[in-house]
């Protein structure tokens, strides 16, 4: 078969099915002009992963993008019925509360009295917490009230949160802490 | 919008961009009666852009209404005003929000005035600059009669809105246009763009008048009075001035470099021929033009793809991580 | 609405634009009135004032009273015709209180805070207790005021006991039907109850009240009654703002007696639309990680009721009228979720070892039980209640009391530095040194940086999928609390002592499949859809035979479910087949009459129930089956339709999940006996309501009256016009402790009313907002706004600071004077507003005053939550 020329203008006249307003014109082929003005998209070839807005309740979809397992752009998902690919100003900062360099990578501690913080190894903090999970449950732990009824329930601990955080983990952080007998349990519902 | 009926596909999938638009005057079209003042489209402009937070985000309240941005410059590329209109007892009362951005105007101060041929006229019919032809001589700066351009603080190139120039070319919609909720900033081709605009204000003055109201709405650089044309035009429902808007703007027609094709003069010789028929024309001429210098014919064998390498000194330096 | 919710707000804007009418009642001109048509601006607590007056006005209008509709919905659907025990006495007669208050006597917990009790004996149905048939199982209360109420004390007569099955249990439930007149003109009928009640509220009153003009009212009740009918719907959105009070329930109660009154419930474009704040503030009630319920709305275990054994329990709890009446099998398979195979018939469920309630262990009596020392240890995982909760000084003073405290965060939030970021650390006056607790810090992971679902507040539940690994020691929440489990069952795994077989027979067994980790650094993260399978439910002893619904559901322990309302969501083993991972937008289709209409994406995630995506449906029929219009059809009954369970002809179609008994045909009577939903007739849409209809008047459910009365908030600058003797609810909470004093009514050294709120640029207390520098530059700096007339009286120009003064606290913002604050007059007083966003906080890239150290804990009876956006202040130029 005979090789093709395709010019630049070519390759955009083919394109002509982008008449309606927004509908996005589709190339057969991955075929790419190599204009001085022609640019590159910092997103071709990136990994997409489709996911959700984490700030209010609307549920906006978006897509994640990542090239070699870095996030590089998050942005609403086209396709949503929720959001048609729109967002609020939140939504559209979602990158950057992934790619911050404020954010925290420690394991941060601070002793009773203490005045500055000190940073632990990761599972040496589990253990410490589960330690005192375990103490101050068992220490405040009443089987039965004063007139005999079933209680076996912990007021020591205190567990809030939840409402930015995933099902899946409210259903583990209630089942675990009602596990342990811990009832008073809460999230952003009533804050 | 087109349907999607499969099922998502797997996630993880590499993204491929769907193709460029086609090449013809292209722009936005913002409806100020529907914006919000989210300021969607300010963020999402960052996010695509990777542009830096003035001061690292630490700077004072202005206490203008609700606008911390002030202005565009360099880092801000969307703008959104906030304009309070009460009467003392408050019987009446509004909140104008308009999201401003560059017009990319038909007849370019900026592009005119660039010594270093830094900005260019795309096949788009967008005023795009290029970073990394840019010296940062400021002309640009001055020529702009709206006051768009500025030095970002990080690389030191003027900078300004590229209307999303790598998204368009990927057939992907400008990051604001994309975000903006209410649809209040609307891309498209130019023609069609008019056509909406001009039947937005129909409506509006419609319901006005049956509601003994004055006819407010109109169209604000839709049509070749206000620089040649803008290709963002917005709908206004006060004076230009309410909106910070230059009612007559002038291009620095004596700074014109006398070889560039499109000064203020030529434009309007070409008054009868229509606008946009002059700017149709006017691309095809960019395509011949791009088609000379860049040696810009590709030929390719039958499933051969062309690899595009990014734009040395375009995104990601811009404004740094965040 | 714009405000907090701008992309939910786009729909708004699109029927703007198609010719609806937009109708904004707020004490501020906000980004959402510069959008609407009408704007009703109301002084801030007064909204059920307002609500009462349209409610009034409807009912006396034209077209109220003389287009069909109204009324034959009305009759229908909601409880109108039936009569109330004639022994009820209305506010309207009490001055301001209903039958039946009573003190209230606190328990050993000492921290429920009630102020008064009603016994709600005289607000029964006649001819049947309604309460005694099952209490609370479809709200959020918890039981503290339930104890010392009349019904348990009557219930003498016991059901019989035992089981599996429950059949029987639930059948000894049954009372006698309630006695009804469908002309809806017996003086006890619930309808001429509901008139009564609000004839004062007239639109003069309500100006009075409110600050809204008169003219301005009556043309939002004219627009409403327009705007709705057989071929029109209005909805009424809201932000949960509108809950914040100590009457909030109510509040949202006389809105939904407002759109039952104009049957806009259950039909397309009507309804209450609750705009909720967090990606899944509705998961985490669904999924409670609130001490008031379990899974499901059913109510926590509490020894306030008669809770001992599990058929005690669901005698107490099961409606045996009403899709209610299935609770046994919801409670025996969530008994499974917990203890699988040791949870048996023969130790009853392991029921014996799951915790039981005492009383209000919500957010502010924890914090007071913090500050008594009766707290050793707190989680906060994504929360930050030094800034964001009520009266923060007091919070924050209370975290100083425990041993210890583990925050998990994005970022360095205010809770995590209190002991040296606080005002108070920085002042001295409670320097670190001084601070005994131990703070734990673990950073989180964000949403991309794991796999899980979200809820949002249409009840509609989507996956969203890793893609990175997070930096560092950053962690999933899942990750966090999974590990930690397994080290606290490691630990209690060699105890003998009975109290700890609950967390040695707790199932926890989320460990991921290779595959579900391959691609990551980080492999041992637990897996999101094995919990997911817990939660939608299997067949217990096989994890792969997934529950396809909660039909499915057993009260024999054969199906283990967590969640019975989230069954259905993951039907079959594999990711493929998890349905909130599902993303096809393609909407629904149907014919009726000829037309082809246009429904919804139903295969775009799941929404509980069953995935219906509009609650209640069965009301946008008519009471025959047939859709009130062509226009605002949506699920209708198709005689010929054969039903492929039954194989018999006629079933309930359209363009969603019929939220109805798909065979039961429009003129199906109750079954003699039945219960369940046999226990209804075609026609009662209402299916968790034990008769079936939307209820105006509340006979049980709400500790604080049966109808919606106008109450101040606990803080107010004017008196209680209708109920001078009785200005505030009669039995809200209140907990007076140092630190936490109320001002008094109309006390003259805080003349004006303070209200908080969100802006659009930040998220809550900042944590994910204000560490952003894109939304930080937005809104870098705290603000208070005023109106230019109290600008002027206080000598205070644009951006000067000003000090801000309650009871409990003062701070320091610039003034943002604007007019989009006006005065109001307000019986015979002029009024102002400060208004308060509270986004900041003591860290971040943009730090400033913590708003919420203003603010008062104060709650509401029913739920506990707080009065945070009415209080009032002094305001001085700094």
């Amino acid at each position: 078969m005979d090789s093709v020329v395709l010019s630049r203008r070519g390759l955009l006249r083919r394109a002509a099915g982008a008449s309606a307003l927004g509908t996005l014109a589709v190339l057969g082929a991955d075929l790419r002009p190599t204009a001085a003005r022609a640019q590159a998209l910092r997103i071709r070839g990136s990994k997409t992963y489709p996911s959700v807005c984490p700030y209010c309740a609307v549920g906006c979809d978006t897509v994640v993008h990542t090239v070699d397992g870095r996030i590089v752009n998050v942005e609403g998902d086209v396709r949503s019925p929720i959001n048609r690919g729109t967002l609020c100003p939140k939504g559209a900062a979602i990158y950057q509360l992934h790619v911050n360099p404020n954010r925290v990578t420690d394991v941060l501690y601070r002793r009773p009295g203490g005045t500055s913080w000190e940073t632990l190894d990761l599972e040496t903090a589990m253990d410490m917490v589960a330690e005192r999970v375990k103490k101050a449950r068992d220490e405040t732990f009443v089987e039965r009230t004063e007139d005999g009824k079933t209680l076996m329930q912990s007021l020591g601990i205190y567990s809030l949160g939840g409402a930015t955080m995933d099902n899946e983990w409210n259903h583990l952080q209630q089942k675990l802490m009602r596990g342990l007998g811990v009832v008073a349990i809460e999230n952003q519902a009533r804050i | 919008m087109a349907q999607q009926t499969d099922i998502f596909p797997p996630p993880g999938e590499a993204m491929e961009p769907p193709g460029a638009f086609e090449a013809q005057p292209m722009g936005f079209y913002t409806d100020t009666t529907v914006c919000i003042g989210c300021k969607a489209c300010e963020v999402a402009c960052k996010n695509w852009n990777g542009l830096s937070a003035r001061d690292g985000g630490a700077q004072p309240m202005s206490g203008d209404s609700y606008d911390n941005t002030r202005t565009l410059d360099g880092e801000h590329w969307r703008h959104v005003k906030f304009i309070e209109q009460f009467s003392e007892d408050r019987s009446q009362g509004r909140w104008l929000m308009m999201s401003d951005v560059c017009k990319h105007c038909v007849q370019a101060g900026c592009l005119e005035v660039c010594p270093t041929n830094a900005i260019i006229r795309t096949e788009f019919d967008t005023v795009v600059i290029q970073a990394d032809v840019c010296n940062g001589c400021r002309d640009c700066i001055a020529a702009c009669p709206f006051g768009v351009i500025e030095v970002n603080p990080v690389n030191n190139t003027a900078m300004k809105c590229t209307l999303c120039y790598d998204r368009m070319q990927n057939g992907l919609v400008p990051a604001c246009a994309q975000a903006c909720p209410t649809a209040s900033i609307q891309f498209g081709p130019i023609a069609e763009l008019r056509e909406l605009g001009a039947a937005r204000v129909e409506q509006l003055n419609t319901q006005s008048r049956d509601a003994g109201r004055p006819e407010d709405a109109y169209l604000y650089g839709a049509d070749d009075s206000i620089v040649g044309g803008l290709n963002s035009f917005y709908l206004l429902i006060d004076e230009p001035e309410v909106y910070g808007l230059p009612r007559a703007p002038k291009l620095p027609s004596s700074q014109l470099p006398a070889t560039t094709a499109l000064t203020a003069a030529g434009a309007a010789g070409l008054g009868l021929l229509g606008l946009l028929g002059f700017r149709k024309r006017r691309m095809d001429d960019f395509a011949a033009e791009a088609r000379a210098e860049a040696a810009e014919s590709v030929r390719l064998a039958p499933g051969e793809t062309v690899v595009v390498e990014p734009e040395r000194g375009a995104k990601g330096g811009v404004g740094g991580e965040y | 609405m714009a405000e907090c919710h701008p992309v939910a707000f786009r729909y708004v804007m699109q029927a703007k634009l198609a010719g609806a009418k937009i109708v904004h009642a707020d004490p501020r001109f906000t980004r959402t009135t510069a959008m609407a048509d009408i704007h009703a601006p109301l002084r801030a607590g007064s909204d059920i004032a307002f609500l009462g007056g349209i409610i009034n006005h409807v009912l006396n209008s034209k077209r109220w009273n003389e287009e069909p509709f109204f009324k034959e919905y009305v009759t229908a659907y909601t409880n109108a015709a039936t009569l109330i025990n004639p022994e009820f006495q209305d506010t309207e007669e009490l001055d301001g209180v209903f039958s039946g208050l009573g003190p209230y006597k606190e328990g050993a917990w000492g921290l429920n805070g009630h102020v008064g009790q009603y016994d709600n004996k005289t607000w029964q149905y006649q001819g049947t207790e309604i309460a005694d048939q099952g209490r609370s199982a479809a709200t959020a209360q918890s039981g503290e005021q339930g104890v010392q109420s009349g019904q348990e004390s009557e219930a003498a007569e016991a059901p019989p006991a035992g089981g599996p099955p429950y059949d029987e249990l639930v059948r000894g439930l049954l009372k006698p039907p309630s006695q009804t007149d469908p002309t809806l003109e017996d003086p006890n009928s619930v309808f001429q109850l509901v008139k009564k009640h609000f004839e004062r509220y007239t639109p003069e009153m309500v100006e009075q009240i409110t600050g809204c003009p008169a003219d301005r009212m009556r043309q939002v009740a004219e627009t409403l009654l327009e705007n709705s009918g057989p071929d029109k719907t209005s909805a009424i959105c809201y932000a949960v703002g509108w809950t914040q009070h100590t009457y909030g329930p109510q509040m949202i109660g006389t809105a939904a007696m407002l759109q039952l009154l104009l049957g806009n419930m259950g039909r397309p474009g009507g309804g209450i639309v609750a705009l909720r704040g967090h990606a899944t503030i509705q998961g985490s009630t669904d999924i409670p990680t609130l001490y008031h319920s379990i899974h499901g709305y059913m109510p926590a275990p509490t020894v306030l009721k008669k809770h001992e054994t599990v058929s005690e329990y669901l005698q107490a709890e099961t409606l045996p009228k009403s899709y209610w009446a299935n609770m046994p099998k919801f409670f025996v398979s969530y008994l499974k979720s917990m203890y699988g195979d040791a949870a048996t018939a023969e130790n009853d469920w392991g029921y014996g070892w799951h915790p039981r309630i005492s009383g209000d262990h919500s957010h502010m009596p924890m914090a007071i039980a913090k500050a008594k020392d009766r707290v050793r240890g707190m989680f906060a995982m994504g929360q930050n209640p030094a800034v964001g909760g009520q009266n923060a000084i007091y919070q924050r003073k209370a975290l100083a009391k425990l041993d210890w405290l583990v925050v998990k965060d994005n970022f360095e939030t205010e809770t995590a530095a209190f002991w040296y970021k606080s005002p108070e650390a920085v002042s001295g006056e409670l320097p670190p040194e001084d601070i005994p607790t131990e703070v734990f810090f673990f950073p989180s992971a964000q949403v991309a940086e794991m796999d899980g679902t979200y809820t949002n507040t249409q009840r509609l539940v989507k996956y969203h999928f890793k893609a990175a690994d997070p930096p560092g020691d950053a962690r999933s929440d899942l990750w966090f609390t999974y590990h930690l489990g397994l080290r606290l069952k490691e630990l209690y795994k060699d105890s003998t002592d009975p109290r700890d077989a609950g967390i040695q027979n707790l199932v926890w067994d989320y460990e991921p499949d290779e595959e579900e980790v391959a691609p990551w650094a980080i492999k041992d993260e637990p897996s999101a859809p094995k919990i997911m399978r817990e939660i939608n439910g299997y067949m217990s002893g096989n994890q792969e035979e997934h529950l396809p619904g909660f039909a499915a559901l057993k009260d024999d322990g054969s199906t283990t479910c967590a969640s019975w309302i989230y069954s259905g969501i993951f039907p079959k083993p594999g990711i493929e087949n998890l349905r909130a991972a599902h993303r096809d937008n393609t909407p629904t289709t149907a014919e009726y009459d000829g037309q082809s209409l246009q429904g919804t994406e139903l295969d775009w995630g799941f929404a509980w129930p069953a995935n219906r995506r509009m609650l209640y449906n069965r009301a946008s029929a008519r009471p025959d089956g047939t859709p009130w219009s062509v226009e605002k059809a949506w699920v209708w009954w198709d005689p010929d339709k054969v039903n492929e369970a039954t194989g018999d002809a006629g079933m309930w179609t359209g363009l969603d999940v019929p939220d109805f008994v798909l065979g039961k045909a429009p003129d199906a009577q109750p079954k003699e006996g039945g219960i369940g939903l046999d226990a209804h007739s075609g026609s009662d849409p209402f299916i968790m309501k034990a008769d079936g209809k939307g209820w105006l008047f509340t006979p049980t459910g709400l500790v604080d009256g049966p109808l919606p009365t106008h109450y101040e908030p606990i803080e107010s600058p004017v008196p209680n016009l209708l109920y001078p003797n009785n200005p505030t609810s009669p039995v809200l909470k209140r907990w007076d402790v140092e630190g936490n004093v109320a001002a008094a009514a109309e006390d003259p050294a805080f003349p004006y009313v303070l209200t908080t709120y969100r802006l659009t640029e930040h998220h809550l207390s900042g944590v994910m907002s204000r560490w952003l520098p894109w939304l930080a530059e937005l809104q870098p700096e705290l603000f208070v706004e005023i109106s230019p007339e109290l600008a002027a009286e206080k000598g205070v120009a644009n951006t000067e600071f000003v000090r801000v003064i309650t009871p409990r606290g003062e701070i320091q913002a610039k003034a943002l004077v604007t007019s989009r604050i006006q005065p109001m007059a307000i019986a015979g007083k002029t009024i102002h507003h400060v208004g308060l966003p509270w986004h900041w906080g003591y860290q971040g890239v943009v730090t400033g005053p913590v708003t919420n150290d203003l603010s008062l804990m104060v709650g509401d009876p029913n739920v506990s939550i707080h009065e945070g956006k009415a209080f009032v202040c002094n305001l001085e130029k700094a």
